[in-house]
């Protein structure tokens, strides 16, 4: 398959480039999601995106997040809804945002006389800028390299690593060789992969940082009593972490790991990425990835355009800002809820197609997405969000080696 | 009466110690496991692991060619393989009560 395939994205003042042109609101503490939430449903429709920190104590982490989601390549233009008095740095993330050439607004409901009239003033600054948006949107050529895909498992059962993550893995292959960024992340379900994952690092040193990435990832496990393991993977036919991790692991098909990197880094060209999303410095905040979602943002903070979802069980989700791609592994599943899903990966299991069939499918899924068509769960309307507290440390020179 | 096996039992690596179902099997289905007929005790949804020989208790479980963890007691071919008979060797699996066998 050949890069040629070209599709229209939006030009960033950075040099990126979108394939979706999203406006979003942010609220900067719980006391604020409603005015937002508010100001954005008539517009939920039309590309309006809500998104949000919850909590009042400042975070380094979540500021950086923000920051990153605020100036991804897929969003156009930011209105920040703040309450007034919680910790967040309203002004130096809209300074962030104005200084990526993108149009902002902060309001502030203390300062705007409370609910209705912030809502109205949002909904007006909204009103402005989708029409300025569409009239300045720099429209522009965008091919398969240019690309960053995710991938993430979630309601996984045991034809997860059979079928959907192994066909994942074959796109990987194929996004990899068109030179397209390619991440899948860890977030305690490779437990189990240390030394495989290792040697395939593209050098030595980069292995030696997987290995510690994920001894960290076990200790934190450990600390919190719990593995990456929901009842329903039990259910599926699962019964242990490490079995859990083998099909998560197929994911990421067979190019070399070219990096490791944490929520927030960007790849800095083609290749294989690894996105270690577990927090530095010990348990103190509580479980890394508290539902999939979480790792969802985290995967479009490296600057995902899209991200790929293998689910056994059956998930629903879909995310604000990029697109997701419904790869189910299970046909029982996909029979009761095709109206959810985008790829129908079961077929392996019932003989109805090889893994390169589904994998050259999901493929061309993408490079649809990226072309505009919208996946099953962007037309139903999902744009699951959630930011927690996290601490981490920046990735050491081994990590990106050139 | 005796399940059909062909298209039943899947064994992803060659080394593996254990099949996974790729149809459902209701509760009384009989597998043949060289000359022992096994008589399923409940029914399983597809995706779940019959022991492919016998496994003693502390022996690893193989799956992908990888260990996936280990008995905790003696398993006969033809078994169901889940919570009730292997644990991890990195973190405990948890169930709500009633999804323990």
């Amino acid at each position: 398959m050949s890069a040629t395939t070209e599709f229209p994205g939006f030009l960033r003042q950075d040099g990126r480039k979108g394939i979706r042109n999203t406006v979003l609101v942010v609220y900067l503490v719980e006391c604020a999601h409603h005015v937002a939430r508010e100001i954005v449903y008539p517009y939920r429709k039309q590309g309006v995106h809500l998104i949000g920190f919850s909590g009042c104590y400042p975070n380094r982490y979540a500021f950086d997040m923000m920051a990153r989601l605020c100036t991804h390549p897929n969003t156009g233009a930011v209105l920040l809804v703040s309450l007034g008095c919680e910790s967040f740095d309203r002004r130096g993330l809209a300074q962030r945002v104005k200084d990526s050439g993108r149009p902002v607004e902060t309001l502030v409901i203390q300062e705007r006389g409370g609910t209705l009239t912030t809502v109205d003033q949002g909904q007006a600054w909204l009103e402005k800028t989708l029409t300025e948006l569409e009239e300045t949107a720099a429209r522009v050529t965008m091919t398969v390299d240019e690309l960053v895909v995710g991938a993430i498992c979630g309601g996984s059962d045991a034809t997860s690593g059979i079928t959907a993550n192994p066909a994942i893995g074959r796109c990987f292959d194929l996004l990899v060789e068109n030179n397209a960024s390619a991440i899948f992340e860890e977030g305690g379900e490779l437990i189990g992969c240390e030394q495989i994952m290792a040697d395939r690092a593209v050098t030595p040193a980069l292995g030696e940082e997987i290995l510690s990435t994920m001894e960290k990832t076990a200790r934190y496990y450990t600390s919190m009593g719990h593995g990456s393991f929901a009842v329903g993977n039990a259910d599926g036919g699962l019964t242990t972490v490490e079995e859990k991790s083998m099909g998560a692991y197929a994911k990421s098909g067979s190019s070399p790991i070219r990096g490791l990197i944490k929520p927030g880094d960007v790849p800095p060209a083609g290749g294989l990425y690894l996105l270690d999303i577990v927090p530095d410095g010990g348990a103190r905040f509580g479980f890394p990835n508290i539902n999939d979602t979480a790792e969802i943002a985290e995967l479009i903070a490296c600057g995902a355009h899209l991200t790929l979802f293998s689910t056994g069980r059956g998930s629903v989700v879909g995310s604000a800002i990029s697109p997701v791609v419904k790869v189910c592994a299970n046909p029982e599943t996909y029979r009761r809820m095709d109206g959810d899903m985008d790829v129908d990966a079961g077929r392996i299991l019932e003989g109805r197609a090889t893994l390169d069939e589904v994998g050259r499918e999901i493929f061309s899924q993408v490079l649809a997405v990226a072309g505009g068509a919208s996946t099953k769960s962007e037309s139903l309307g999902h744009q699951e969000f959630v930011l927690t507290y996290k601490t981490f440390e920046p990735i050491g020179p081994a990590c990106l080696p050139v | 009466m005796l399940a059909n096996q062909s298209g039943l039992l899947l064994r992803i690596s060659d080394e593996d110690n254990v099949y996974v179902l790729l149809r459902p099997l209701t509760e009384g289905s009989r597998l043949q496991f060289g000359e022992q007929i096994v008589v399923c005790k409940t029914s399983l949804e597809l995706g779940h692991k019959i022991a492919a020989r016998d496994i003693a208790s502390g022996e690893r479980i193989i799956k992908y060619g990888a260990p996936i963890g280990s008995a905790t007691r003696d398993i006969r071919a033809g078994e169901h393989v889940h919570l009730h008979n292997i644990k991890s060797d990195y973190i405990p699996t948890y169930t709500l009560n009633s999804e323990t066998e």
